[in-house]
């Protein structure tokens, strides 16, 4: 059995006095796809918020293990620096901060964090012209401002040209299909294809099974009022595109 | 009930990031221990003589000086700014401070070492060859000029740049015939007092076809306690004529407040241009609001000459209170004047600055960009004029004025005056107000980059289209202050 990268045990989150995340358990192993799917309202975003650390969550009890660390003891941006990558479900805008400057400082925050050097201006642009490529990313992109202007398909593009540039151990992809036409949803799931590796692992959350032709998942987990409540192989995905989720909803809510 | 409260929270927590992030040091408060002749405090006839007497003046200036001070006298403070202004005793400060050097002309080997090294340790050293290639300084300290790099091989193309005081003595007639005609010792109460007892500042004229090959910069500095400074500067570009000048302050931090009261004047004659860049950071006062530099600068150009250009960019980040309005009259045809503005304040500071755009030529154009950045429990307002005289046809004016706001307890206020009487002027007005959102923050933190750093990448982005207007020596330096007074400096 391999190593685990992240173990998740009995999770509890919540927002405000609502209680979102009402105990998840969950393992994903190096070189892993796991899917996350539910109907709207289930906590799906809430799950991924929690695990990269956005402070308007607050986790009220369980534990969460990433790679031997206690993730839930890391802030946000050292969660990144050890690996985990969120894309995000409406990538935010930052005028006036060019991808370039954006992208440098990401990557040598990291450096900093692992005690190396900063890279070279030269090297640090062949880096992004090879991560570039991955996304069918054009130059002009490259030099606007972070998501200012960018069309949906372009901001989810530019989350994986991210992903790519900043090389995660896991990456969970919030709802990436959404706002995509066919084309988009080919090139991104194409660059997420291209950055799997026997060593890294994916956690796609999505709400239609249609991603999941491009993406294959080994696993695919439902997600209700706040816990899985099923999981099962990709033959899972395809019974809920079939049936919907009435007949989870139904089984659970009659428990 | 505890659970109630966990977003509001999440916001504190924010709110406390940025607090931590927005109470940066000052870097350059020292204080130069070097013996310096001070005037007694107080002001009159008397001290207005003196110090014309000490610089040698030429009666003609003793008289412009006499009649300011008279004028002044009869003069209130202007309280029409969005300004809280502790009443000032003209009387407590002194007017005249001169670090003691020996007489005659200033070859470097002549200034005092500790000079040379007080303005290293600011990041301007006075040696030529340790300069930015192309750039040539003049270094200000309280009431006199230390030191003017490069002037022989500007002189070789017929480029004045010295102090205003050799210039009154060695191009007198240059320095009557422009000084005081932008800025009347009528113009204002500051204006006023400026005139009666400027000290030393920069005069630079560009003759009849000269590009200005290099960046010419002034660098003020107020060390001696209880003085105030109160330079004058002169710039005139003639016929076809190009300059780009950068003036940089900084003051030691003192609990007391101390007074720089300037006048900047520029005459950009035709199809001339001039570029004017600031980077203002007088000590600002303390989190608490003790101490800081009061900044009360009447700045203003004509633009005399036919298709000529003035250009003005401002970052403003020192002071503990700015009054400050850098102007353009267009009076050639088809004159262009820009503004650039970023202006940041934090902690108890107050801001009130602008621009004048006064078309009276037709044809005109002006560009306002303004961009203003508060923190803590600061006000800072935008103050801006669009005019356009009856018989200026053509004239266009755009003006866009953002704030961004990074604490719940400062003020941002927008003051646009739009004054037109010709029917085919077109003047624009755009303005927003922002605030750096925690989507924002968690985003940028999600890629690694920590609060603080992403803070400085947000504000440094949100001011971009300033900065751009920067000569490169100084927009890098500018951009590292911007994150220096808003962020945590290390060490």
């Amino acid at each position: 059995m391999k190593d685990i990268l992240l173990q998740v045990d009995d999770l509890h989150a919540s927002i405000g006095d609502k209680e979102i995340l009402r105990g998840i358990n969950l393992t994903v192993r190096p070189g892993e796809v796991h899917a996350i799917m539910g109907p709207n309202g289930s906590g799906k975003s809430t799950l991924s918020g929690v695990l990269a650390g956005n402070p308007v969550y607050k986790v009220t009890s369980g534990s969460a293990t990433f790679h031997g660390l206690n993730l839930l003891e890391l802030s946000p941006e050292d969660r990144s620096h050890e690996g985990l990558f969120l894309s995000f479900q409406y990538p935010v805008e930052i005028p006036g901060v060019s991808m370039v400057n954006f992208m440098r400082a990401a990557v040598n925050a990291k450096r900093a964090y692992l005690h190396e050097a900063p890279l070279s201006a030269g090297d640090f642009l062949k880096l992004m012209r090879q991560k570039r490529a991955i996304v069918e990313l054009d130059n002009k992109l490259a030099s606007r401002s972070v998501n200012e202007g960018f069309s949906g398909g372009e901001k989810k593009r530019n989350e994986i040209f991210q992903m790519a540039v900043l090389e995660p151990r896991l990456s969970i992809l919030d709802e990436t299909d959404s706002g995509l036409d066919i084309d988009a949803l080919r090139i991104v799931s194409a660059g997420v294809n291209k950055l799997k590796t026997q060593d890294n692992a994916t956690i796609v959350i999505t709400h239609y099974q249609r991603l999941l032709d491009y993406i294959k998942p080994d696993y695919v987990h439902i997600l209700y009022k706040g816990r899985i409540v099923h999981s099962g192989g990709p033959e899972l995905a395809l019974e809920l595109e079939e049936r919907g989720y009435d007949w989870i909803k139904e089984q659970v809510d009659n428990q | 009930m505890k659970q109630e409260n966990e977003p509001r929270r999440a916001a504190d927590q924010t709110d406390e990031v940025l607090d931590r992030a927005t109470s940066g040091e000052y870097k350059y408060g020292f204080v130069t221990d070097i013996d310096t002749d001070i005037l007694p405090a107080g002001l009159n006839e008397d001290v207005v003589r003196y110090i014309s007497r000490r610089k040698g003046e030429p009666d003609w200036l003793l008289e412009f000086r006499l009649k300011a001070f008279r004028h002044w006298q009869t003069l209130e403070m202007p309280r029409w700014a969005h300004l809280d202004i502790p009443p000032i005793d003209f009387q407590a400060i002194s007017y005249y401070a001169e670090p003691r050097r020996k007489e005659g002309p200033k070859s470097l080997d002549e200034v005092d070492p500790q000079l040379i090294d007080t303005f290293n340790r600011l990041g301007i050293p006075l040696e030529e060859q340790k300069l930015h290639a192309g750039m040539a300084v003049d270094a200000v300290m309280d009431s006199v000029s230390v030191h003017t790099t490069h002037t022989e091989k500007l002189a070789q193309m017929g480029i004045v740049f010295c102090s205003i005081s050799e210039a009154v003595r060695d191009y007198p007639e240059l320095v009557r015939r422009y000084l005081g005609s932008v800025v009347s010792y009528r113009d204002n109460f500051f204006a006023a007092l400026n005139s009666a007892v400027f000290s030393d500042g920069s005069f630079v004229y560009i003759p009849k076809g000269v590009r200005c090959p290099m960046e010419l910069s002034t660098y003020f500095r107020i060390n001696a306690a209880g003085t105030g400074q109160f330079e004058r500067t002169l710039i005139v570009a003639d016929d076809d004529a190009y300059v780009s000048y950068l003036e940089g302050c900084t003051a030691p931090r003192r609990d007391e407040n101390q007074l720089h009261a300037a006048i900047v004047e520029i005459v950009v004659e035709d199809r001339a241009e001039v570029k004017y860049s600031t980077v203002q950071n007088w000590y600002a006062g303390d989190a608490e609001g003790r101490g800081g530099v009061y900044n009360f600068v009447t700045k203003r150009g004509l633009c005399r000459g036919d298709y000529s250009k003035l250009s003005w960019t401002q970052v403003e980040t020192g002071s503990a209170i700015t009054w400050k309005y850098p102007s353009c009259i267009l009076k050639g045809h088809g004159s262009v004047g820009e503004f650039y503005s970023v202006a940041v304040t934090n902690n108890r500071q107050q801001a009130d600055t602008g621009t004048k755009m006064i078309h009276i030529g037709s044809d005109t154009r002006s560009t306002i960009v303004s961009k203003g950045i508060s923190a803590g429990h600061s006000q800072n307002a935008y103050r801006g004029l669009v005019s356009v005289a009856p018989q200026a046809s053509g004239v266009r004016n755009y003006t866009q004025c953002d704030s961004l706001l990074l604490s719940s307890t400062c003020g941002a206020h927008t003051f646009p005056y739009i004054d037109v009487k010709n029917d085919t002027a077109i003047v624009e007005h755009e303005a927003t107000t922002s605030k750096i959102s925690e989507d924002q923050l968690f985003y940028c933190n999600q890629r690694g980059i920590p609060t603080e750093e992403a803070i400085g990448l947000i504000v440094n982005g949100y001011a971009r289209e300033v900065m751009n207007k920067l000569p490169m020596e100084f927009a890098v330096e500018a951009q590292k202050l911007l994150q220096i007074v808003l962020t945590d400096s290390v060490g």
